[in-house]
């Protein structure tokens, strides 16, 4: 089901996920997260903007352990456990985030 | 905390080999291989990465794929280390018949000889030729 920002269609697959990485603004996550009720603060915006850099550099959307271990590695062992990610996503830091990055769904996550 | 999904098999780690022979565009085994790859480790698996014939294409430094309309994918060979995979093999008689060195690749491998990668698949439980 298409998404509406700023007056535009964006197509996305099934399951929510942005179809075209390319397409992605900011406001697509703020439409995304407005949609689930979950509100977006500059600790959420740090995630989603480390998923992007990661896609960038490695074409792929991390598996959740391996973004709380990179995400530990560049901002500190206080942001990078299950815990502090999990309550800034609660439907999972992998599916969620990810889904407001614009990226695909991680691969291995069922 | 286990998942309860997570409880039946908990513990048990099984060797995984996954031997990669073909040229990373054209057909569709190497990207296929690399998400089985990802998805085998993401369960927590003993897991090394075999590259040999066209195989050794795959982790070629300087792909640019635009004039094929396919996606580079080989970036993604870097994030393996996030996933804990660093046992990385690469068949020298193939480097050797394509003018490569273990220098032209964008990983750090192993690079052996058809012999010693012969008894390292003769320690597996499961090998997986794509």
């Amino acid at each position: 089901m298409p998404i509406e920002v700023n007056g535009k269609s964006f197509e996305t697959d099934e399951e929510g996920y942005l179809a075209n990485l390319n397409d992605w603004v900011p406001e697509v996550a703020t439409v995304m997260a407005k949609l689930e009720n979950q509100p977006l603060t500059d600790a959420h915006w740090e995630v989603i903007n480390f998923l992007r850099e990661y896609y960038e550099e490695y074409q792929i959307a991390p598996a959740v352990r391996v973004l709380t271990k990179a995400i530990g590695k560049k901002l500190g062992p206080d942001k990078g456990n299950s815990k502090y990610l999990y309550e800034l996503f609660p439907y999972g830091p992998g599916k969620q985030a990810c889904k407001y990055a614009g990226l695909p769904k991680p691969t291995g996550c069922v | 905390m286990a998942e309860p999904w997570e409880e039946e098999n908990e513990g048990k780690v099984k060797k995984f080999m996954f031997i990669n022979r073909k040229a990373p565009y054209g057909t569709i085994y190497a990207l296929e291989s690399l998400e089985v790859v990802l998805i085998t480790a993401a369960f927590d698996q003993d897991v090394s990465l075999v590259f040999t014939d066209d195989g050794v294409f795959q982790i070629k430094k300087g792909q640019t794929t635009a004039g094929i309309g396919m996606k580079n994918f080989s970036p993604t060979y870097r994030a393996l280390e996030g996933y804990d995979i660093e046992k990385l093999y690469v068949d020298k008689e193939s480097l050797d018949a394509r003018g490569l060195t273990a220098e032209d690749l964008i990983v750090d491998v192993e690079v052996m000889s058809r012999a010693q990668l012969a008894d390292l698949m003769n320690e597996q439980d499961v090998v997986m030729s794509f």
